[in-house]
């Protein structure tokens, strides 16, 4: 019989406590790595800027300063009127000559300067006048020319007014109009985008750590205390949780940046969504990580990656690509196909429930598929793993791999 | 509490054609230092990665204490691989404690017996040095200290000396010195025959796959034919060719190492030596493990 407790009180070690400390290594070490806390930096600083643009190109763009001189001062609340119906804020502020107006339209404190009798306006700007100012203050001068005739053939210019603002078309939509279509386009990229570039970094963070224990040969002592399937599940969980915290980080900012900057004025459908891709993030990551998990480790050098890691990157790729379509066409039929199957829905999925064109039945098959895929690929991927990731010296083929010991 | 004996029983592995193990048995006993010699591509590592579990024979038997040895009981082994393997962007101290942990201690124990093992091979400054950055002989150091530090009851180490420097070399006997005093069987492969001849108390020499002589160097010098080393001046060695039984095996110099056939009297030797010259030196020759090495696997190839 053997003795059942070494010198040092050593125990055995439970399959789940040695999953634990493979992937609490993992973490450990990821988390503190430069690389990590640099990326993650670089991605929120992106994301500010991005937001930062946003809401400056908002502000700019709608907001106008005209300067009024002369009779145009009567056209002030007018103007503002005409402006806000196509979607321009104009601030007026009385200037009091000519001249003082176009030296503030050259020093850019004005963007245009409106002088003349209402029925003749003239605009004086720096180089181009933006399209909603000019239809605003061409309706204004033909408002002006067309009361002044109605008056003439003794009409009351009022009444006259009252009528054609009440005469226009009736419009039936086949589909509820979905105002917020374009805010949704927005998150249905985003969500598509964190997918791909988390699976993707992640997934072949994994390949690369396959491969690292297995050049190193520290994978002859890891598996001589651990099972193969307990190494790659550690590993896959522990970088998959890294990923995690990398997602939430930068998650959670772009929506508080976005939210609080007013750039997204849909806090809830972008919480959701925000939701929808982390859970999705689990099940697309351990299904592509486990793929190149196996994958990495039929190879023995880094340098041998490429060539085991580009067929299952291209399957992400393809999925990414096939994602842009969404955004002009969110009812694509060959997108809405793929979302459902395994190893694409993961990836198009998420944009389709941020578009709101899935079906709940739809949302659950693509889960259902997805996870009986997880399932599959854990065991035949921990097949493959645990027959390759000792051999060393060459490429190990994949019947080879697959060939029970 | 049955005594610590390790037994490697008629182990055989091949690659296809090429036959990598052909009846490998050994065994080594508690308080035991055991050599494993024998040229590149002998069996060696293939012998120790079986026993570690990291390959599977084709047939035969490890055992641990009377028992075929299992996963769990594996976990008791001290291993250091011939290519050494360790995170080399993991720090000395972390790394040394994840290993103890993973082979079944408890996180404080495994810290602690990290820093024991640290401070014993005189790694104290480096532990938190990332592993690639330190030099080889220092790598070598942490890789010792990595089989030991989850204090296993059999060590089992693939060329623990190459590439050491002396200074490093003799705190690495020492240490095993000191395990095999506590009763661990220990097991290693080395080409530094003088090394193993002065540190193991048992010595298996392989060839092609196949331990060809096992035990003790006095035990392996025995049964071969007697020889004694002569330094007769001046007078050359032509007496040799009058005394029958007897011829030169090596000369060097002024000295000469003699070949006595069974039932050649060394005292007549002798006298005929006196006969010549000036004997400086008449002894008995025991022969090195490194000849004796040679002797084994130039006598195989031949045969």
């Amino acid at each position: 019989m053997t003795a059942p407790t070494s010198p040092s009180g050593s125990t055995a070690l439970s399959p789940a406590r040695g999953v634990m400390l493979v992937a609490r290594r993992e973490l450990r070490t990821r988390l503190r790595s430069r690389s990590f806390v640099i990326g993650t930096i670089i991605t929120i600083a992106v994301i500010a800027a991005y937001v930062g643009f946003m809401y400056f190109m908002g502000s700019s763009s709608s907001h106008v300063n005209v300067g009024l001189t002369g009779q145009a001062t009567a056209v002030a609340e007018p103007l503002k009127t005409a402006s806000k119906a196509m979607g321009k804020e104009v601030d007026t502020q009385s200037v009091s000559d000519p001249a003082t107006g176009e030296r503030m339209v050259r020093d850019g404190d004005l963007d245009a300067l409106v002088v003349g009798a209402p029925g003749a306006l003239k605009v004086v700007v720096q180089k181009e006048i933006s399209d909603e100012l000019r239809a605003a203050l061409d309706g204004l001068t033909r408002q002006q020319a067309l009361d002044a005739r109605l008056a003439e053939a003794g009409l009351n210019p009022v009444d006259v007014n009252r009528e054609v603002a009440n005469a226009r078309v009736t419009v039936s939509t086949l589909e509820v109009p979905d105002p917020q279509q374009d805010q949704r386009k927005v998150l249905a990229f985003a969500s598509l985008f964190l997918l791909f570039f988390s699976v993707q970094t992640f997934g072949s963070m994994v390949a690369q750590g396959v491969v690292e224990e297995k050049s190193s040969r520290v994978v002859e002592i890891l598996l001589s205390t651990v099972r193969p399937w307990q190494l790659m599940v550690g590993k896959v969980l522990g970088i998959g949780l890294v990923g995690l915290v990398q997602l939430v980080i930068i998650g959670g900012v772009a929506l508080g940046a976005a939210i609080g900057a007013d750039v997204l004025t849909l806090p809830d459908a972008a919480v959701g969504t925000l939701a929808s891709v982390l859970g999705w993030y689990l099940i697309g990551f351990f299904l592509y990580a486990m793929i190149l998990a196996a994958s990495a480790a039929l190879v023995s050098r880094q340098e041998e990656l490429g060539s085991v890691l580009t067929p299952v990157l291209m399957l992400l790729m393809v999925s990414f690509f096939v994602g842009f379509t969404l955004l002009r066409n969110p009812g694509n039929k060959l997108v809405e196909v793929l979302s459902l199957i395994p190893p694409f829905g993961p990836v198009l999925m998420p944009s389709r429930i941020a578009l709101g064109v899935a079906p709940a039945w739809q949302i659950a098959l693509s889960v259902g598929l997805t996870v009986l895929a997880v399932v599959g690929i854990a065991w035949l991927g921990g097949r493959i793993y645990a027959n390759a990731v000792l051999r060393t010296g060459g490429r190990v083929k994949l019947r080879e791999a697959l060939r029970t010991e | 509490m049955p005594e610590a004996l390790l037994e490697i029983d008629r182990i055989s592995k091949r690659y296809g054609d090429v036959v990598a193990l052909r009846d490998m048995s050994f065994e080594v006993r508690a308080g035991e230092m055991f050599g494993f010699v024998g040229s590149n591509g002998a069996g060696k590592t293939t012998t120790m990665r079986i026993a570690l579990g990291v390959l599977a024979a084709d047939s035969g038997e490890v055992r641990w204490n009377g028992s075929p040895i299992t996963f769990e009981t594996r976990r008791r082994i001290g291993y250091m691989p011939e290519e050494r393997g360790l995170y080399p962007k993991m720090k000395v101290a972390e790394q040394l404690a994840y290993l103890a942990e993973l082979h079944g201690s408890g996180s404080a124990a495994a810290r602690r017996a990290a820093d024991v093992w640290i401070e014993r091979l005189g790694l104290t400054e480096k532990r938190d040095e990332e592993v690639q950055k330190l030099s080889l002989g220092n790598q070598q150091r942490v890789q010792l200290a990595a089989a030991l530090v989850h204090d296993p009851e059999v060590l089992v180490l693939d060329e623990p000396f190459s590439g050491l420097d002396p200074v490093a070399v003799d705190v690495m006997s020492q240490v095993l010195r000191e395990k095999c005093a506590e009763g661990v069987p220990v097991v290693f492969s080395s080409h530094q025959l003088e090394l193993v001849e002065r540190l193991c108390d048992r010595v298996g020499i392989v060839r092609s796959g196949h331990m060809v002589a096992c035990g003790t160097v006095a035990e392996l010098r025995s049964g071969g034919t007697e020889r004694v080393m002569v330094d007769v001046d001046g007078a050359g060695y032509g007496w040799v060719d009058a005394l029958s039984g007897v011829r030169v095996v090596e000369r060097q110099g002024s000295r000469a190492v003699l070949e006595l056939e069974r039932g050649v009297d060394d005292q007549e030797v002798l006298r005929a030596a006196v006969a010549a010259g000036r004997v400086r030196e008449f002894a008995p020759h025991r022969p090195s493990l490194t000849e004796l090495f040679r002797n084994v696997v130039t006598e195989e190839a031949a045969a």
